[in-house]
């Protein structure tokens, strides 16, 4: 079975899987962003350009990217193709067949969909990629700890979102175990028919819900057994440091953004930039 | 005083409507510093019910439990209590609370509040006592059952508690995993001068302890050190099997070849070497 909780990490030793996962996660939220900011072909070919260098500076085989992109892929394909049949643009069509039209505006329209698509999942798998989700998790209790003072429950979350993730292979061999039993009495999950196999998995969900209660009643023995108050007065084994080089790539990252707006506006009247631009 | 103390402790369960199902008949027991306590009894006997009321998970219908002085009826003594004793469960893998075996064994300390330093030396130690420092960044997942069970000792040893109570944790291993986890704990108790109750079924880890405790349906029936071994009516009302060399050795004696009371195999060989030995001599003096 594949591990779970590793998610699809792939160990090497790089400054991006170095790097402190809260600065990692804020440039995913500023890259995020700066995504939707992109709207000519220039800008977009500008932020690949350094989605690029990310990916070779990550160590991570860029096949081993493509691969964690193989469903979006997918779905990119059907969209564009739906919308480079479906476009109704202005002026001349370029073919037309049917109800069907193509037109130039359409397939701009719908390349730079694509590749908005493409670039907005790259980076989060690169993320997932070169940190582990235990590393994700304390970053973003961490980001997440100045909402303390709303009396919003960081830490409370933090460690379910841990428990959650440190279940699920748990989880996954109790259904194999109840979906075994089921079937040496006879039950049947092979029907082709979907509602004949929602009913099949009812008597799976039924025994799963009990024994994940039972197992949350014992964890939590288990918890209060080792001195579990809470956020009270715990400390942490790993604080997260950030170095230098986190700052840097933050500021790298902020300047890449900045430029990307100069795109999109034209402060200032720089004109050049405009003509660039498609 | 006493590092645990039990006194006339009564506790039911509920069970449906306006039922109960009494686990514990006023039970009074002690437990030293350092001492090394077999708990055995049947299924239902009330051991596991005896495990939680030690260190307050609940607390008695009537009588009182005591660690260190400090009663668990006072939800303010608990932490403290915790402090003191702790408790391995059966089922390694509803113990385990994150996802890297380090980071689990450090969750106990951390709760602490002891500062990363010192958190980092406690699990460093715990994970080289029980031998698993090698798997310190390793999910749990990848480990046997043995292993597992070794990282949840390991996870209560980092509190440093005075006294270890291992509600059956041998339970659900396999022999292999039952000897590496019962080695684990007789060094701790001989090295550390740890408290260790072990609550088991098996007889086998019950003959390693210094003394045992017999509970049959809420009732302590025998408290006593290894020479309880040579009661066997005792063991056998409260529905145990007494180790195989203890039995076989209760077999031979009724056909007159007295081993007198071996609890291990070794035992169990060596007494039969002496007595045939001593069988040989007495013959060869018979016959002249």
């Amino acid at each position: 079975m594949r591990d779970v909780t590793i998610g699809q990490y792939y160990p090497a030793n790089s400054i991006v899987h170095r790097a402190d996962p809260r600065f990692k996660l804020l440039i995913m939220l500023l890259y995020i962003v700066m995504v939707f900011f992109c709207d000519s072909f220039f800008s977009f070919g500008f932020l690949t350009l350094f989605v690029l260098v990310t990916v070779l500076i990550s160590r991570v085989p860029p096949l081993k990217v493509l691969k964690g992109l193989r469903m979006v892929i997918v779905v990119v394909l059907i969209t564009t193709v739906l919308m480079i049949i479906f476009y109704r643009g202005e002026g001349e069509p370029l073919a037309e067949w049917k109800i069907f039209r193509i037109y130039l505006d359409g397939i701009y329209a719908s390349i730079k969909l694509a590749w908005r698509l493409m670039l907005l999942v790259v980076m989060p798998t690169l993320l997932t990629l070169t940190s582990t989700p235990t590393e994700l998790c304390d970053g973003l209790e961490s980001l997440l700890s100045p909402l303390k003072k709303l009396h919003f429950p960081v830490h409370e979350l933090a460690l379910i979102m841990s428990i959650a993730l440190r279940l699920i292979p748990t989880l996954i061999e109790e259904t194999d175990k109840i979906m075994n039993a089921q079937k040496a009495r006879g039950a049947k999950f092979e029907s082709r028919n979907p509602f004949k196999k929602i009913k099949a998995m009812l008597p799976v969900l039924i025994p799963l819900f009990v024994s994940s209660f039972r197992r949350a009643d014992d964890l939590a023995d288990a918890m209060d057994s080792r001195c579990y108050r809470g956020a009270k007065g715990r400390t942490r084994m790993k604080s997260l440091k950030f170095h230098a080089g986190d700052v840097i790539a933050l500021l790298v990252w902020c300047i890449i953004f900045v430029c990307v707006l100069f795109l999109k506006y034209n402060w200032f009247g720089w004109a050049f930039i405009a003509v660039i631009g498609l | 005083m006493p590092l645990l103390e039990l006194k006339n402790v009564d506790y039911s369960y509920p069970s449906g409507d306006d039922d109960y199902i009494q686990a514990l008949y006023s039970v009074s027991l002690a437990v030293e510093r350092g001492e090394f306590v077999a708990l055995v009894g049947c299924n239902g006997s009330g051991k596991s019910t005896l495990a939680r009321l030690a260190n307050g998970l609940i607390t008695p219908d009537r009588g009182f439990v005591t660690v260190d002085g400090m009663s668990t009826d006072k939800k303010e003594n608990l932490y403290d209590i915790r402090k003191k004793i702790g408790v391995v469960f059966q089922n390694p893998d509803n113990q385990m609370v994150t996802t890297v075996v380090e980071d689990d064994v450090a969750f106990g300390p951390e709760n602490l509040g002891l500062p990363p330093a010192e958190i980092r030396e406690r699990v460093d130690w715990a994970l080289d006592c029980v031998g698993m420092r090698e798997y310190a960044k390793s999910g749990p997942f990848r480990l046997s059952g043995g292993q597992k069970q070794r990282v949840a000792i390991a996870g209560v040893l980092a509190i440093k508690p005075e006294l270890m109570i291992l509600d059956e944790a041998t339970g659900m291993l396999d022999p292999e995993g039952r000897a590496e986890v019962m080695k684990v704990v007789t060094d701790l108790n001989r090295r550390e001068h740890m408290a260790v109750v072990m609550i088991t079924h098996f007889m086998e880890e019950a003959a390693t302890a210094d003394r045992i405790i017999i509970l049959d349906r809420g009732h302590v029936v025998a408290d006593g050190g290894r020479e309880l071994f040579e009661r066997p009516e005792v063991f056998e009302r409260a529905g145990l099997m007494l180790p195989l060399p203890v039995r076989l050795a209760g077999a031979l004696k009724k056909n007159g070849f007295d081993l007198g009371c071996p609890l291990t195999v070794e035992q169990f060989v060596a007494e039969t070497k002496r007595a045939l030995t001593e069988r040989k001599t007495d013959g060869g003096g018979g016959s002249r």
